[in-house]
Formats: C-alpha cells, sequence, structure tokens
C-alpha cells in the first residue's frame, strides 16, 4: 500500500476504505478523490463530484441527516477540504453518528500543476476537526493503520474525522459519468427504489 | 429582539412568518439551512421549536447549497434562509443544483434596498436577482407582506416540481429599513 515516496497509495488506500463497504453512500470531492472511487469501482452508491469546491463534507452532513441509517462517507482532497473548512464546525454541532470524513492530504492542488496546499505548511486539519468539537478523529500515515480507519468508517459513532497522508503522484483517470442528473437520481433510487422518481 | 439591532425584524402583529412556517410544513421540508437574517428571526424560531426540523446554521451561506444536495440525494426536502448579503457567497455552489437537477428553494430577506441606510449592503443588495439568474435561478419578488406566502409557496412548489434552483426576495421595502436613529 506504499508508493516509492514512503507514503500511502492514494488508489489502494480507497480500496481498503471500500472494502465491504455494504450499503455505505459515499461522496467523493472533485479531482483525484473522485477518480478514486471510480477506479474502484463505479456503482449507485458513489457521487463523484465534478464541481461545488468547499461542498463534499456538507453534502455528505445534508446527506447523513436525510438518512440516518445509512453510513455515509465523504472522501475528499486536502484543497477541497480547506475551501469549506466552516463545514467542520456546522458538523461538529449536528452531531451525525452515521457520518465520516477522509481527507485524502497529498500536500498539494493536484489537478492544476501540483501547487503547494496550506498542508504542506504545518496546517493541521485533525487538530482544526478537534478545534470544532469533532471528538473522533486518527490521523494516518502508515499501512497498519489503514484497518483502524477501515473500522472507524463504519463503526457509526461519528461524526468522525481523519486525515490520511498520501503519495502526491497523480494516477491514470478513470472518468465517472459527467451527467450530473444521472449522478444524483441514480443514488436517490438506490436510496429510496423507484418511488425516488415520483417523489414530490 | 433587540432594540439596537442593526437589521429589522417583522413586526410583531405581522402574519407572514407564521405563514412561511405552515408552508414549510405543508411541503415536508425538514432540513432548514440558514445564516440568520433579523427578517426571519420569527421564522426561524418557529423552526428551531418545531422537532421534525433539522435547523442546520451554516458558518457561509454556500454550505445550505451543498447540505440541501445531500438532504435530497437521501430523500429529505430542505430551504435555505439567508439575507441577500448571503447570496454573494452562494455562486459557484449553484453549480451543484443546476449540475445534478436539485431542487433549491431560497428564501432571501433584503437588505440594500428600499431606502437602505448603511452603504456596504447596497452592493450586494443591488446584485442579488442579478447574480441569481445569471446562475439559472428563478427569481420572483415579494414587496408586500400579502405577497409573501402566495410568491413563496410558488418558489417552493417550483423548485421540487421543476427540479432547479428558486428563490424568493423578500423586499426591504415589507420589512422596513433601519436608520441607527437618524429618520
Amino acid at each position: 500500500m506504499l508508493a516509492a515516496s514512503g507514503k500511502l497509495d492514494r488508489r489502494e488506500l480507497t480500496r481498503a476504505l471500500l472494502a465491504d463497504r455494504g450499503e455505505m453512500l459515499v461522496i467523493a470531492g472533485l479531482g483525484a478523490p473522485a477518480w478514486d472511487i471510480t477506479a474502484i469501482g463505479d456503482c449507485a452508491e458513489n457521487l463523484p463530484l465534478w464541481g461545488g469546491m468547499g461542498g463534499a463534507a456538507m453534502i455528505g452532513l445534508g446527506l447523513a441527516l436525510a438518512q440516518p441509517k445509512r453510513k455515509v462517507l465523504v472522501i475528499t482532497g486536502d484543497g477541497e477540504m480547506l475551501m469549506g473548512i466552516g463545514a467542520l464546525a456546522t458538523i461538529a454541532v449536528q452531531k451525525p453518528a452515521n457520518l465520516s470524513i477522509v481527507v485524502q492530504d497529498n500536500e498539494h492542488y493536484g489537478e492544476t500543476g501540483m501547487q503547494e496546499t496550506a498542508t504542506g505548511h504545518g496546517v493541521d486539519l485533525v487538530m482544526m476537526a478537534k478545534g470544532a468539537g469533532i471528538r473522533h478523529t486518527m490521523f494516518v500515515t502508515k499501512p497498519d493503520e489503514v484497518s483502524a480507519l477501515h473500522k472507524a468508517i463504519h463503526a457509526g459513532n461519528g461524526p468522525f474525522f481523519a486525515v490520511a497522508k498520501i503519495d502526491a503522484t497523480s494516477k491514470p483517470l478513470v472518468l465517472p459519468p459527467r451527467e450530473g442528473a444521472l449522478l444524483q437520481a441514480r443514488m436517490r433510487e438506490a436510496v429510496m427504489g423507484p418511488a425516488a422518481h415520483h417523489q414530490l | 429582539m433587540d432594540q439596537h439591532a442593526i437589521d429589522k425584524a417583522p413586526d410583531a402583529a405581522a402574519e407572514w412568518p407564521d405563514q412561511i412556517y405552515s408552508l414549510l410544513k405543508t411541503h415536508n421540508i425538514t432540513q432548514v439551512a440558514l445564516v440568520p437574517d433579523a427578517g426571519h428571526s420569527r421564522l426561524i424560531r418557529r423552526c428551531l421549536a418545531d422537532n421534525e426540523m433539522k435547523v442546520v446554521t451554516l458558518t457561509t451561506e454556500e454550505e445550505g447549497i451543498a447540505l440541501l444536495q445531500g438532504a435530497w440525494l437521501g430523500g429529505a426536502k430542505g430551504v435555505l434562509l439567508m439575507q441577500s448579503s448571503g447570496v454573494g457567497n452562494c455562486i459557484n455552489m449553484l453549480s451543484l443544483s443546476i449540475m445534478h437537477r436539485c431542487p433549491l428553494p431560497m428564501l432571501v430577506t433584503m437588505r440594500g434596498d428600499f431606502g437602505e441606510f448603511n452603504p456596504a449592503q447596497v452592493p450586494m443588495g443591488n446584485a442579488t436577482q442579478t447574480v441569481l439568474e445569471a446562475m439559472g435561478t428563478l427569481v420572483h419578488r415579494a414587496d408586500t407582506p400579502e405577497d409573501i406566502a402566495p410568491t413563496v409557496n410558488a418558489t417552493i412548489r417550483l423548485a421540487f416540481n421543476t427540479f432547479r434552483p428558486t428563490a424568493t426576495l423578500i423586499g426591504q421595502r415589507v420589512l422596513g429599513a433601519k436608520t441607527f436613529g437618524k429618520d
């Protein structure tokens, strides 16, 4: 699971986190996290984002509040999380037990030319989540910590927030469908059945 | 309401905040996302007192666009309450609603509008309708108390029946402009 840099391989990490996912609903932030979850296997329970930078965690919150019996996982990048960092406060106050957020932190803006993000300069997202009041957190750098991370995102005693430091190397693009109406409708149908398309 | 507050809350005799609350119940709205505005203060209190509603106080209004995208993915209906200045914070995030065809009703109390005192409110207040429409939102104004409930009703229906962002702008003429004792 380690890349040549000695850091976690982002796609192997994603594969491990999504193993035995059951009915878990997954929101992926735009860019590499969206390609990662798609590479592991595109399905109706995935919402890979193409835009709305800074909104991934809040989409997870709205979904978790709407479906308190379903586990919801947000996988996103450090740049995306930093753009919507206030969401940590909003989520901490709401305390959704079924919501987990995992930041795959490569310390760079990977889609725009690998410019550095603040997390490479000492900004600690786990400390920020703790400061917001999110009590269950993890900071992961090693393969032998990944099984505990997997257990935590499935435990249902959230809100749970983790940062996994990952290798910055870009992976081959594996693109999900680009039609947003399809992505939304298929997840709604996965949650509510065909009745989803007749909701008033 | 703090009489020294800068924003104006609706008059105690005004019926429209309670009418909006009734409409939210009629339409099975269960997530209420907001950044507070004095104009919405009574409606917010009604929602907070309702155990069937999740009131989510946001750190910035664009969080509400994303929250309600998630709500709809899970089959819950929501509404976003904010002041006109908050509309400016929402612009790019509205891409989510358009891209996914997500119903998104917004109820906006106007500042920088009819008889504004504070110059800082005017640039965004003056641009509110234009920028919402530039981002594909269907916008209707309500400038009299009697107009508010039917306009809000239409805004909620239009969002959930036709899958898009919609907005009611509640004019400052309804709320009255704060004058800081200079009237």
